[in-house]
């Protein structure tokens, strides 16, 4: 048994070691510009935050949820900002960063000279998208306590919740942009993820648009997000979010097969 | 069988284009062995089955003794590879190119830095390390690449035509450092299409056309069996060099028509000379010259290597 065990173990290893490296080579190239670019992605969902949860809150007043009580418009979309920058963190990373290294850098080419694999190469990759997406998610949720719009406990709870939903958005980055063909297609990712970001129940309650586009909105992968950070981060937890965490899984696990065929068909001809 | 490449009947296809149509090949430890052939040859089709990253369409092909197909990590584990492009890291600097890399083979990062160290001795870029790699020359950029290749000792190097778009300058300071890496017993297997390439590093090679292999040797011996000792060559003045053919009938082995100049394939070039000044012919250029591998594929194929 252990004989038969040994050798497929050290080359799960392995491939574990070598999507480390291809993770590591990005920590190699982190250069200042690269940071003011991440402070960017950061700031983005706090300025949200301020002039939407709380500049508008003030007109809109309380929200009610399906429970019986009411929460303030902060409480309500601040879950949603963080689930939202968890998504445009690692969408970033998966399609802009990693189109123009297949495409134009060509590293990956070199990369696939070595023992590396495609697919070693699409789990390093979303491994690295989610150290920069975990980074934004952390320092959301510590101003949300520090706003009280959440306890330390459910923020606690809600950092490996916003983990899968930047996996979940990276696999599915990673998989556009092996079908990405030139850098127009990127206002098309850019025009979706925004209105992903509008309509995914991030300010308004789904249950207010009308029965067959709500159908719509709710099965969006944001809303799904949005869905379970908010009951995290509200404390309403239920066997809905279950089924977030599943639907996130699914996308995780379908976005890097995805990913990591096409990138064998592109580059391994 | 201890060939470090064996090939037999190997076959790539791309959407019905046959790009490699079954070829036979065996590499031995410590030879230089060469591709040569035009463009569209078939020979970087080749260089990325061999490089394990490219499934062949048919064929039998072991590289160290392993199979592509279910072994191509443990197999380019110990390959070196020089691309035609250069797809060095431009984000990093010259250093790190090598280190980074020498990650991707499991390379602990302390023999890394070691290696990194002397290899960029070894390609005189010791005074770069800490450039980018965005300002150095063509030259350099290839030097750099070579050294990346050899960052897991590997037992066998692959360069695709490794000094392809480079100035003669920089082509003969590759070559000195392939020739030394040769020296040290690395076996290298290149593509090149040209001739003075392969006669300067080669030990054996095949002359590759149209996917097939069409000749195979040592440099000697590929001139001495598909060519004669010196070429005469000869332009007129004239839009049709073919004019003059039938004149020169007679002197030497053959005669061959480009359409800027006539070649005569003969024993001696003096006496040939000699001879076509008798005939009271008057080219505006002649040169008397010993056969190489050009002369070679033009008789296997009829054309000329580049275009």
């Amino acid at each position: 048994m252990l004989t038969v065990m040994l050798p497929r173990l050290a080359g799960l290893s392995g491939a574990g070691r070598r999507s480390a490296a291809v993770a590591g080579r990005n920590v190699s190239a982190l250069k200042p510009a690269y940071w003011l670019v991440m402070l960017g992605g950061l700031l983005d969902p706090v300025f949200y935050l301020f002039s939407i949860g709380i500049g508008v809150g003030s007109l809109v007043g309380e929200i009610p949820l399906p429970g019986g009580q009411t929460i303030g418009y902060a409480e309500f979309v601040a879950p949603a900002m963080l689930a939202a920058s968890a998504m445009s963190g690692a969408i970033v990373e998966t399609t802009f960063n990693f189109f123009g290294k297949m495409k134009f850098m060509r590293l990956y080419e070199g990369m696939l000279a070595t023992p590396v694999r495609p697919i070693e190469i699409a789990l390093g990759e979303l491994g690295w998208a989610m150290l920069r997406g975990s980074l934004y998610s952390a320092v959301f949720l510590a101003i949300m306590v520090a706003m009280d719009l959440t306890s330390p406990l459910r923020a606690l709870a809600a950092f490996p919740a916003t983990v899968l939903v930047g996996f979940a958005f990276g696999a599915l980055g990673m998989a556009i942009a092996t079908l990405i063909r030139s850098w127009q297609d990127f206002d098309m990712i850019g025009a979706g993820q925004f209105a992903l970001f509008l309509f995914s129940g991030t300010f308004v309650p789904a249950t207010t648009y009308p029965a067959a586009l709500r159908w719509l909105v709710e099965i969006t992968p944001l809303y799904r997000a949005v869905d379970l950070i908010r009951g995290i981060s509200l404390g309403t937890v239920g066997p809905v979010q279950l089924l977030d965490v599943l639907y996130l899984l699914a996308l995780t696990a379908g976005g890097l097969a995805v990913a990591g065929r096409r990138m064998e068909r592109l580059l391994c001809r | 069988m201890n060939s470090l490449i064996h090939a037999r009947g190997l076959v790539k296809r791309f959407d019905g284009f046959t790009a490699v149509d079954g070829i036979d090949v065996d590499v031995r430890p410590g030879e230089a062995f060469g591709f040569l052939g035009p463009n569209g040859a078939g020979k970087s089709s080749t260089m990325r089955m061999i490089g394990c990253v490219s499934p062949p369409s048919d064929g039998v092909l072991r590289i160290l003794g392993m199979d592509p197909r279910r072994d191509g990590p443990a197999i380019r584990a110990r390959l070196g590879v020089c691309p035609q492009l250069d797809n060095l890291d431009p984000e990093l600097t010259v250093r790190e190119n090598l280190t980074t890399y020498a990650r991707f083979f499991g390379i602990p990062r302390k023999v890394a830095r070691a290696r990194a160290t002397e290899l960029l001795d070894f390609v005189q870029l010791g005074e770069r390390a800490g450039s980018r790699v965005d300002p150095l020359s063509g030259g350099m950029k290839r030097r750099l690449t070579i050294a990346r290749a050899l960052i897991n000792e590997p037992d066998l190097v692959l360069l695709d035509e490794p000094t392809t778009g480079l100035d003669p300058q920089a082509r003969h300071l590759v070559w000195e450092r392939l020739f030394r890496l040769k020296q040290q017993g690395v076996t290298l297997v290149l593509t090149t299409h040209y001739m003075d390439e392969a006669e300067q590093l080669c030990d054996r090679l095949v002359v590759m056309d149209g996917g097939r292999i069409v000749a195979e040797g040592s440099p000697r011996e590929l001139i001495a069996a598909h060519s004669t000792r010196e070429v005469v060559e000869l332009r007129f003045p004239t839009e049709d060099q073919g004019a003059y053919a039938d004149e020169l009938k007679g002197i030497g082995e053959r005669i061959e028509v480009l359409p800027d100049r006539i070649l005569l394939y003969v024993a001696d070039g003096d006496d040939a000379l000699a001879e076509v000044h008798r005939r009271s012919l008057t080219p505006v250029g002649s040169l008397a010259r010993r056969s190489s591998l050009e002369d070679v594929f033009l008789r296997l194929t009829g054309r000329t290597l580049v275009d």
